[in-house]
């Protein structure tokens, strides 16, 4: 939990000062980090830590795009550090990577760099031979432990950073026959990881700076119920505020509501549907469109700046909600993804279909806490959930069912709690949908 | 609450359970349910008075090999269970004492029995010292949408290090570490009603009610063999679970007011011992409460046969499953289903979606098949 | 559930009959295949009851323990098993090929393999639980078993845990093969009880499927097809026979339990027949011999394994051996969730109805376009379909086709009901297409984001180098070594 009177950047700066200190002791480290709680600054600050000891080091991550987004911010705030980059056959480096990096898709290839970076799966075929004093392992938690089997071979010490409260890795067979074991291939890097090294130290970044102070304490509350993190600008330092002049409609008031609030419930009447539920969906449109209608500016302690479409993200559960979406028409230059693709990522507002709108029956995937903290953790300014109303009653229908394995810790949050948590902050920021026309 | 009475007529309320409690979170969107378990209506009963008698029958066999590995584990006041207990908790040899709740004379009441284990566990929480003790045959107590249910642990509660953990002996094997799943979860479902009631008796003791921990002691046959193996079980999700629909029970009133008054799901026996209650009429009332059907029911319901051919005689989608169902976007009965699919039917307001991918899938089924 | 599985459930309901979810069949029926339905005793984890096997429907054989808790009788029943499924299993064995591999020596394949075919998954898991508690026995020292014992403890596990690996056909639930062809107008909770299933796929003659699914309900009129029996057959018929049996050890006490055994036992057996024809009477897929010759393939290895006299396999997978099983299972996964597709119209159908792939007619060709000048000269085909499916492939997506298996498509663009695709592979590698390569105006097809070809995962680490973050290496001696002296009580 945050200690109150220390400023932010003391205390997450403590933090980052504990985890190097950290590194040279133990074979491993651990850090979780909330949304936004400064991740990717903590692998660049480590990896420069590293390098200024001589000893090369290997970073490891799980997309290709999280490697480049890596590389463009080690040369930025490291310059002079030598990059190489491992990469696949086919891999064509975007324009943001060129010059910052060497690139080759064998080792050898790539001369003698400080730090060499790689996909997870691009490192499990350099296998063999060289052994490397350092690792830093990225998105551990999204990592699947049979990805770090076969790469914890290369690396003496390591550090893994990552967010636990995100999606869980998954697979399509059934892994019930591995379920209990430590190893359980199933489980994350880190699961196992710390399983099998309990001494191992956890360090938890105590600050985001993203997530603005209307939504920290939420996200926290509902999705890292016993760590916490708290938010790095105080209230009222972050503004959302339009410069067009707005109308009284339902969308134009949502909108409102959530520069104000930094929330908002756009509530469609109660109804069951199917998944690509037309009115919803032409909701999150409209409300994209909007949002850029209305020209938004952003203030906070970067300063002032005009919300464009590549500041505004669009998330729902399902992709065929997504094709949806995009087929009823938002403003170019939007994102619009699924919870599993914009994990990692970070918008100024994003306007959110509830993974549970318009539903009779929640399954376990509706219900999955990862999904839910993912899609409303992405923004620095405002979120603008879209749904429809009874999912209260939903949640208080749903059956308790499904099985418990021997040696299998329990996942926390629990998705329906987080799920009740969330929905009763938003009933503080409700609007109620225009009849439909 | 006389209205619950009402509801169950001139019988006494069927006692809840732990299992019985458990399973109210096995369809809690159901009101038919919920409104039979508040009045304490003994839905077994029912069902065979209705001619759907239940289909949980319990295997001679299965009881027998249950009572013979319970007696295995507590044989010489349950020295077996403190071996176990010792190398999973850490309990040092010397230290652990047995008290058997039970030992009372005469054939005590519940609540005099209930009162006896909360005077000894009373004084054992304000002790000082460690020593680890099983509380045998101890009897416990929960209100249930007010109605006092008593509780009998299979087993015990056990105090190390100032915390008490509650002991569940089942007769499921595991084998190499994995125990059927929905076994291990109907075990902790009910571990979490004892933890609740233990925790409830704590805290009107005035201890701190989280010295009961959440992890339970499943104690199983090991592999394919009598002796017993003893695992730590995180029960806390079925707590939070538990205290939800806890909750929802104490709102159980607000259906029953609108029910029609008078309403009763009277199974007082007639002369000949069969409930008096002519058959059609009992059936009546038991529609009157809406129920929500699910095929889950056929595993965890009193009334599955009966709420399913009323399901049926709907023509309901219900019948095929949750998913179907949620994957026809609300649609209620097959027949409004099929006649979106072939264009029968035009689509309500809400319903052009549904429609048009009924539609479609029949296109490309008659395309494919 | 898909849209599509449920309008064939809705459509169940209203004909009163299972509808086909599948043109073809995907799983092998062999020749000669084994059915097998083994019964348990109730409250107990491994305490087989009876067994009924055999390859010929009119001649079951009926192994039966007259009191499962008796650790002698079980053993003799465990070697009474081995005599009937041993041998079926090492005949396999005899027949063999020689197959030829690039880059590795050619290696011997049965030409046939074993298909052992139970009631349900449940039998499937009680089949690996008798192989759990059989293979580890020792045929000398404390508690020796006859030696057949803990060859057939081998063989049930490898086949109980090869039932596990998508595609497989050496193991199969009846249950669940019958699922995968059609659908019921009742649950897939209710599927799970094959006399209820098959009911609905075939009706006896004047009842409709929902009546026949209705009375298979009945345990009076069908007996539950294990590996649990009817817990009311259990206490008014079994319990008695049992505890005679009990007090006499007598022939006829014995032969009291053997019949009533058989009354639950014998309609399960002709069920399972019944079952095995109605998927008899679906043609085979085009995928099933080359997923069968996968399973030939895994069979003669592990019957080589254990002539080698390897030992037997260990209770859990150690940390190589869990992932490397995964990526095997995974791979396993996706080529037949792709072969599926591409052999069956109707399981493309579920796949065009999420816009993962689409069916139209080709409304422009350019089979000579090339990209690229000179030595990078490129072919690259162009088609245009229009279709009436709601696509959902991004730009870029790679495709492939039912009507040209191997062959490789890129999304261009996706507009207006038409999609351009570009040929980015199986196409020839000449100048100009090789004929017949390219679809031409007006021909009908269909295009799915599903690939058949899969890299090869990357390499693991041995056992004996598992890294410390995942416990290092195991120990030498593993839990296994004592479990020959395990009770069995
Ligand atoms: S069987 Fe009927 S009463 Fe019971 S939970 Fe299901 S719907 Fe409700």
């Amino acid at each position: 939990m945050s200690a109150p009177g220390v400023p932010a950047a003391e205390e997450a700066g403590a933090v980052v000062r504990a985890v190097l200190d950290d590194l040279p002791r133990h074979r491993g480290v651990v850090v979780d980090s909330p949304p936004g709680a400064g991740k990717s600054t903590l692998v660049v600050r480590a990896a420069g830590h590293l390098a200024a000891t001589g000893e090369p080091l290997m970073i490891i991550a799980q997309t290709n795009e999280q490697v480049d987004d890596l590389i463009v911010r080690l040369a930025a705030e490291q310059p002079g550090l030598a990059i190489g980059r491992l990469s696949a056959g086919d891999y064509s480096a975007p324009p943001r990577v060129a010059g910052k990096a060497a690139i080759a898709s064998k080792l050898p290839d790539l001369g003698e760099p400080a730090v060499v970076l790689a996909t997870a799966d691009k490192w499990a075929w350099a296998a063999g031979g060289r052994t490397w004093p350092w690792a830093i392992v990225d998105e551990a938690y999204q990592m699947r432990s049979d990805k770090l089997l076969r790469i914890a071979g290369m690396f003496e010490r390591a550090l893994f950073v990552g967010d636990p409260g995100q999606l869980d890795p998954f697979s399509v067979v059934d892994g019930e026959r591995w379920a209990g074991l430590s190893w359980d291939p199933l489980q994350s890097a880190v699961a196992v990881l710390l399983r099998h090294n309990p001494g191992l130290p956890v360090h938890r970044l105590p600050v985001s700076w993203r997530l603005p102070a209307s939504a920290a304490p939420v996200v926290s509350a509902a999705f890292y119920p016993f760590t916490g993190f708290r938010a790095g600008t105080g209230p009222g330092e972050r503004r959302l505020r339009f410069t067009a002049g707005g109308m009284r409609t339902a969308y134009d008031r949502a909108l409102e509501e959530a520069a104000a609030s930094g929330w908002a419930l756009y509530e469609l009447p109660e109804r069951h549907t199917v998944r690509t539920d037309a009115d919803a969906v032409r909701a999150v449109a409209v409300l994209a469109t909007r949002l850029l209608q209305l020209a938004p500016v952003a203030l906070s302690e970067r300063g002032e700046h005009a919300v464009g479409p590549e500041r505004v993200a669009i998330g729902a559960a399902h992709r065929d909600q997504v094709a949806a979406i995009l087929a009823a028409g938002v403003p170019p230059g939007v994102t619009v993804d699924t919870a599993n693709r914009l994990q990692g990522r970070e918008y100024d507002v994003t306007i959110v279909l509830h993974p549970l709108s318009g539903r009779r029956d929640a399954t376990a995937f509706h219900l999955e806490s990862g999904r839910l903290c993912v899609l409303t953790s992405r923004h620095r300014h405002a979120c603008v959930v879209v749904a429809r109303a009874g999912i209260p009653e939903l949640l208080d229908a749903h059956p308790t069912a499904g099985g418990v394995q021997l040696n299998v810790p329990v996942r926390f949050p629990d998705g329906w709690e987080a799920n009740q948590a969330v929905l009763a902050h938003l009933a503080e920021h409700r609007v109620a949908a225009a009849p439909l026309s | 609450m006389d209205r619950l009475d009402t509801l169950r007529g001139p019988v006494p309320p069927r006692p809840h359970d732990a299992r019985a409690i458990a399973a109210l979170a096995a369809n809690p969107g159901c009101e038919r349910r919920a409104v039979l378990d508040a009045a304490g209506v003994d839905k077994d009963a029912t069902a065979a008075h209705l001619g759907f008698p239940a289909p949980f029958g319990q295997s001679a066999f299965a009881i027998t090999r249950g009572n013979a590995f319970e007696a295995l584990v507590k044989e010489n006041g349950c020295a077996e269970l403190l071996r176990l207990l010792r190398d999973l908790l850490g309990l040092p040899v010397e230290s652990a004492g047995y008290t058997d709740l039970g030992d009372m004379a005469g054939d005590p009441p519940a609540h005099r029995r209930h009162e006896h284990t909360r005077r000894l566990i009373d004084r054992s929480a304000a002790e000082a010292d460690d020593d680890g003790t099983l509380y045998d045959h101890p009897l416990l107590r929960l209100e249930i949408a007010g109605h006092t249910a008593y509780l009998e642990p299979d087993v015990v509660a056990f105090r190390l290090g100032g915390a008490f953990h509650v002991v569940e002996v089942k007769s499921f094997a595991v084998v190499d570490g994995q125990a059927e799943p929905e076994k291990v979860a109907a075990a902790a479902r009910q571990a979490a009603v004892y933890v609740l009631a233990l925790r409830t008796m704590l805290e009107e003791l005035g201890h701190d009610p989280l010295r009961v921990s959440h992890e339970i002691v499943l104690v199983c046959p090991e592999n394919f063999a009598n002796r017993p193996v003893a695992t730590l079980v995180d029960v806390r999700r079925e707590l939070a679970v538990l205290r939800r629909q806890l909750a929802r029970m104490t709102r159980v009133g607000r259906i029953v007011d609108a029910l029609p008054p008078g309403l009763t799901f009277d199974l007082a026996p007639g002369p000949d011992g069969a409930p008096a209650r002519p058959v059609a009429e009992l059936r009546d009332a038991v529609r009157r409460v809406d129920a929500r059907y699910a095929p889950e029911c056929l595993s965890t319901c009193d009334l599955c046969f009966f709420c399913r051919d009323e399901a049926a005689g709907r023509g309901s989608t219900e019948l095929l499953g949750r998913q179907v169902r949620d994957a026809l976007g609300g649609v209620a009965t097959v027949d409004e289903a099929l006649g979106l699919a072939d264009g029968s039917i035009a689509p309500g307001e809400g319903q052009e979606e549904i429609a048009r991918l009924l539609r479609l899938a029949g296109r490309v089924y008659a395309e494919a098949g | 559930m898909s849209t599509l599985a449920a309008l064939a459930r809705l459509r169940a309901v209203r004909t009163g009959t299972a509808q086909r979810l599948a043109t073809v069949r995907h799983c092998h029926l062999s020749d000669r295949p084994m059915v097998l339905i083994p019964l348990r005793m109730a409250g107990e984890a491994a305490a087989p009851l009876a067994v009924m096997a055999g390859t010929d429907p009119a001649r079951p054989r009926l192994l039966v323990v007259p009191q499962p808790r008796d650790r002698d009788l079980r053993f003799g029943f465990a070697a009474e098993l081995a005599g009937v499924l041993l041998p079926y299993i090492e005949g396999m064995q005899k027949a063999t090929e020689t197959v030829e591999r690039r880059g590795a020596e050619p290696y011997e394949r049965s030409v046939d393999a074993p298909q052992i075919i139970v009631p349900n998954a449940g039998s499937a898991a009680f089949v690996r639980m008798l192989g759990r508690s059989t293979r580890f026995r020792r045929a000398e020292g404390p508690y020796a078993v006859h030696p057949s014992v803990p060859t057939l403890g081998r063989w049930l596990t490898y086949l109980g845990q090869r039932a596990q690996h998508p595609g497989s056909s050496l193991l199969l639930a009846a249950t669940e093969a019958l699922s995968l062809h059609w659908a019921t107008g009742q649950s897939r909770l209710e599927d799970a009880n094959l006399a209820s299933l098959v009911g609905w796929i075939d009706p006896p003659a004047g009842m409709s499927g929902a009546q026949a699914a209705r009375e298979a309900e009945d345990p009076l009129v069908w007996p539950p097809a294990g590996p649990a029996t009817d817990p009311g057959f259990d206490n008014e018929v079994l319990a008695p026979a049992i505890r005679a049996y009990e007090e006499t050890r007598s022939e006829r006490a014995a032969a009291r339990v053997r019949e009533a055994v058989r009354s639950q036992l014998d309609p399960v057996w002709r069920l399972v027949w019944r079952a095995v024809g109605l998927l008899e009477a679906l043609p085979a897929a085009p995928g099933v011999a080359s997923r069968w010759e996968a399973d030939r393939g895994s069979f003669s290895a592990f019957a080589a394994q254990l002539a080698e006299g390897a030992p037997p396999q260990p209770k859990r997978d150690g940390a190589v051996g869990a992932a490397s099983r995964l990526a095997r299972m995974e791979r396993a996964r996706s080529s037949y969730d792709a072969q599926r597709a591409y052999d069956d119209a109707l399981v493309m159908a579920e796949y065009r109805l999420t816009g993962e792939a689409f069916a139209g007619t080709v409304v422009a060709a350019e089979p000579d376009r090339a990209e690229g000048e000179g030595r990078g000269r490129k072919l690259r085909p162009l088609v245009t379909v229009r279709t009436g499916d709601p696509v959902r492939v991004a730009p870029g997506t790679r495709l492939g086709t039912p009507q040209r298996r191997g062959q490789q498509a890129e999304v261009v663009s996706v507009a207006g009901g038409e999609v351009t695709l570009k040929i980015v592979k199986g196409m020839g590698r000449g100048a100009s297409a090789t004929p017949g390569a390219v679809p031409e105006v007006g021909e009908p097809v269909c295009y799915a984001a599903l690939l058949e070809e899969f890299q090869p995962p990357p390499a693991l680490p041995a056992p004996e180098d598992t890294p410390w973050t995942h416990g290092g290496p195991p120990p030498e001696n593993p839990p296994e070594a004592e479990s020959s002296e395990e009770e069995w009580s």
